[in-house]
């Protein structure tokens, strides 16, 4: 049994439905996160879990039990659920130890210590019982916050962009110890963030959401390799979009020359698809006929990611080494090299839930992500 | 369901709070549609074009002396340095204790025929009566001079705010496009700091149309004046009220004024690095002193001295029982209805906070005007309204009972108190919502997801984080309510003194020395306020203040 059942699940705010017809499970112990461009409804979906917003269709539950329902909401103080507030939310009255203890409700004097001493010896502040909110730093005041809802031993623990305060390399440092910490007390979590980076770090389980819907809900590997929208894959990881047509024998033609792939088999012949080039799928290698002229090249450290115009015009992505300096207007040859070759219908890739009134989103050749 | 109550009681308090103004407006409306204009004609034949031109050439007038003190003050003590320039800073807003009409008296302690200053000339040169050319201060110069003296703090709050906010690169690139200091003043600093200035100064003039004490004394008609002199004098109720409604339209026309100069407030200036104040030696530095000092002296120490003196000088009225019989009476009518007022006020700021409808919002903002509306405006409106409803209670209580119980809402306290509520509830409202603002929603939210139930939340939470804001409007309130004269002169129970209406009698009776007391222990509470405003200011110098925590200190 999962410890959290999402089922159809639709969250209005007024008249409009902020969340659409998500169903998500997580087991115990498990971590998953959903990801997504702000706006697209994921914060609401944590807030309904939390019981701060009823639903207005389908149904959550928590080990079993149902706990919202259209007209049916069981007060968030009575779910045993633990969050972690995107601002934090320290109270700026309480110290640290107070602050950490403030849901400890029935424990003892004695127990609370404890705990909040436990606590603090995991998240490396030890001694910070009596500092107050304010003289601390925005990442002590994150891993306060963290402890503080982790006090209670909640059955499950919301985390609502918990990082975005934080400066970067901060933000990655703390997703790794959050994890260990999490695993460590057993927790089972839903993260919610718009930093893959993040994602992949935490997650057992991640999803992508867009406009109020949960487009994919598997693991992180298989949203960067086995992306089932196109949104995800344009969402996730860098990459293009690029036209071909699958023809009778299960071959592809398309601007990177013929590719053979035992995922074409199941395609019908003649239709013409959009399959997603990610840097790795193409290998620098000067013999190749497949031949480019670079137009760009960013610095990634370990590797340069170069932007790559091929002669009929199309524009991809590829990766080296960032000794083997490639000079921008130099010719490079290219070598496809598909590890997963995810192919969209090309007449199938309009934004979910707006089949009827496809915006202005061309299918051909979506813009990559060029960071 | 339950909320659905909550939103009703909440626009039901906040068209009670606007009652006596809808009497005033009905009786405005009333001519037009009713018809009549006997009263008003003759209004207009005799003394209506004299208040009109009296209120607006003091308005002109006290508009030129707040703008030109305020933001000389504020410019020489922002981006000058100088010596005093740090104490004078903060105490550039102590005129603000002084109540208007309190620094009028001292005035004219001070420079009538047989003060200090007549006299000691007199003495020197051996003058007589008639001898010489004195300036008259109890005239319309000189209800200028002393709103002028009184009220410019509000501009150089205000105006030093946004000359703190400005960025040191605008005034840099200035320049370095060849201006000169003067000319970045003039074509930079004081364009931008425009909006703030025009804000200061209509906040200025509300006070001075509110303003009765000075101008009264002064003998200057004014509409304020006017109602009082159409009512108690010619016993003309209809004509009073008339007299209210245009008074009233004129401040509505100022706070159009000021909420438009607001929205254009908005020459943001993100993370200004502050400009490098010019140094200033010698001559200009004894020159700027001198500039800001005399505003100072004028506005709160010499007044204050004279009032010691007076103190002094009827060191008796200390020991009498009488005078602390009459601080008590004030005192704890301003306790009481500070209670009251921030009671209300919470109830409306957590009703905005938790059903922010449409319907709520404009109802707590409508509730929250009547800072601007003059006090003699709301007790002329409450005291038809109330009386029109004791004269229903006696009537039915005689029918029913047989029983006359007297004026059970215009004849008592609640009377005061409804009209304390009208006035300062702005006051409180402000206070109380920039506190509540700081508890954010999400704080709300965690200690649910903690475990506590809405009303504990409000315990463990909410009650120690309002502490501070509550205590702060109690104060503002009850300081509000211990100067405010008008409402309380109008509304007062009979033979129900406080310290300002007693200060208000002696000088009336020409017993200047008697009002000293009573004015000095009202200055001296003033006081409180303006102190917590400065630890405000001081506080927010690099960020600098916000609109928000900007709160009008005098009655």
């Amino acid at each position: 049994m999962s410890l959290l059942q999402l089922d159809h699940l639709q969250v209005n705010i007024g008249q409009q439905a902020i969340v659409r017809s998500v169903t998500v499970s997580l087991e115990a112990g498990e971590i998953g996160c959903l990801l997504g461009p702000s706006g697209c409804g994921k914060t609401t979906l944590l807030r309904a879990i939390a019981g701060f917003q009823p639903v207005a269709t389908g149904s959550i539950s928590l080990a079993g039990k149902t706990v919202s329902a259209p007209a049916f909401t069981q007060a968030p103080e009575k779910r045993g659920i633990g969050m972690v507030f995107q601002d934090f939310a320290l109270f700026p009255h309480l110290t640290v130890a107070d602050n950490i203890g403030f849901g400890m409700r029935h424990a003892s004097h004695a127990e609370k210590l404890l705990r909040v001493d436990e606590l603090l010896e995991r998240i490396s502040l030890p001694g910070y019982q009596s500092r107050y909110p304010h003289e601390l730093s925005g990442g002590q005041q994150q891993r306060i916050a963290l402890a503080r809802a982790l006090a209670p031993r909640p059955r499950l623990l919301l985390l609502d962009e918990p990082f975005s305060s934080l400066d970067a390399e901060l933000r990655e440092r703390l997703a790794i110890e959050v994890r260990e910490l999490l695993k460590k007390e057993q927790i089972t979590a839903l993260l919610v963030t718009h930093d893959q980076q993040e994602a992949f770090a935490m997650a057992d389980k991640a999803g992508v959401m867009y406009q109020g819907e949960l487009l994919q809900w598997e693991t992180p590997y298989q949203l960067y390799h086995q992306p089932r929208h196109q949104m995800v894959a344009d969402f996730i990881g860098h990459g293009v979009l690029l036209q071909g047509t699958v023809n009778a024998s299960g071959a592809m033609a398309s601007p990177l020359g013929m590719l053979e792939h035992p995922s074409l088999n199941n395609v019908e012949g003649g239709t013409p698809v959009n399959f997603l080039v990610r840097p790795d799928d193409l290998v620098p290698d000067p013999k190749s006929r497949l031949r480019g002229r670079i137009k760009a090249r960013g610095f990634r450290g370990a590797h340069n990611l170069y932007s790559v115009e091929l002669v009929s015009g199309v524009e991809v992505l590829t990766l080296s080494p960032s000794h083997e300096q490639l000079e921008v207007g130099s010719e490079i040859g290219l070598r496809p090299d598909f590890d997963h070759l995810v192919v969209f219908a090309a007449d199938h890739c309009e934004l979910p839930g707006f089949h009827s009134q496809a915006p202005a989103f061309k299918p051909v050749l979506p813009k990559a992500q060029t960071a | 369901m339950l909320s659905k109550w909550r939103q009703i009681s909440l626009v039901a308090s906040a068209l009670m709070l606007g009652l006596p103004l809808f009497v005033i407006v009905a009786a405005l409306l009333a001519l037009p549609l009713g018809g009549d204009f006997t009263t008003l004609s003759h209004l207009w034949d005799t003394v209506i074009p004299e208040y009109v031109r009296h209120s607006l050439l003091l308005m002109l007038g006290v508009a030129v002396g707040v703008i030109t003190l305020g933001v000389g003050t504020a410019w020489l003590t922002t981006s000058c340095r100088f010596p005093g320039q740090r104490i004078l800073s903060w105490a550039l807003l102590l005129p603000l204790a002084m109540p208007a009409y309190i620094t009028a008296y001292t005035y004219t302690g001070m420079l009538d025929y047989s003060g200090l200053v007549q006299t000691s000339l007199r003495d020197a040169f051996g003058w007589g009566y008639g001898d010489y050319w004195f300036p008259q201060i109890r005239s319309l110069g000189g209800a200028i001079v002393v709103l002028s003296l009184v009220l410019f703090p509000y501009v150089y709050l205000i105006t030093r705010a946004t000359f703190l906010q400005q960025s040191a690169t605008t005034l840099e690139a200035g320049r370095s496009l060849g201006l000169s200091p003067w000319q970045c003043f003039w074509r930079i600093a004081l364009p931008l700091a425009r909006p703030a200035i025009v804000t200061g100064a209509t906040l200025a003039l509300m006070e001075t149309l509110a303003d009765y004490g000075t101008v009264q004394y002064f003998g200057v008609t004014t509409f304020t004046t006017g109602i009082f002199r159409t009512w108690y004098g010619l016993g003309d109720l209809t004509g009073a009220l008339q007299l209210a409604g245009l008074l009233l339209a004129a401040v509505i026309a100022l706070i159009l004024i000021e909420r438009w100069s607001r929205k254009q407030a908005r020459y943001d200036q993100r993370n200004p690095r502050p400009a490098a104040p010019f140094q200033l030696r010698g001559s200009k530095a004894w020159l700027a002193s001198a500039a800001c000092w005399l505003p100072l002296l004028l506005g709160f120490i010499l007044p204050a001295l004279q009032l010691t003196s007076w103190s002094i000088e009827r060191w008796q009225v200390w020991t009498d029982a009488d005078f602390w019989q009459l601080a008590w009476n004030s005192f704890a009518l301003a306790f009481t209805a500070a209670l009251l007022v921030v009671t209300v006020a919470l109830w409306l700021a957590y009703g905005r906070r938790q059903l922010p409808t449409k319907l709520v919002r404009t109802s707590v903002a409508f509730a929250g005007l009547g800072y601007a509306i003059p006090g003699l405006v709301i007790a002329v409106g409450l005291l038809v309204l109330l009386s029109g409803a004791d004269q229903m209670i006696i009537a039915a209580s005689e029918s029913l009972f047989g029983w006359d119980p007297g004026l059970l809402l215009s004849g008592t306290l609640f009377a005061l108190l409804f009209a304390y509520t009208v006035r300062f509830l702005s006051v409180a409202l402000q206070t109380v919502q920039a506190g509540l603002a700081e508890i954010r929603p999400s704080m709300d939210e965690a200690a649910r997801i903690h475990g506590y139930r809405p009303f504990q939340v409000l315990r463990a939470i909410h009650l120690p984080l309002l502490r501070p804001s509550v205590l702060t409007a109690i104060i503002l309130v009850g300081v509000d309510v211990l100067k405010e004269l008008p409402a309380t002169l109008v509304l007062r129970p009979f033979d129900f003194n406080t310290l300002a209406v007693r200060a208000y009698e002696m000088a009336g009776d020409e017993r200047l020395a008697d009002a000293g007391p009573p004015a000095l222990m009202m200055v001296m509470v003033g006081l409180i306020p303006v102190i917590l405003l400065s630890r405000a200011m001081l506080k927010s110098q690099q960020h600098a203040l916000k609109e928000q925590d900007f709160v009008p200190v005098t009655a």
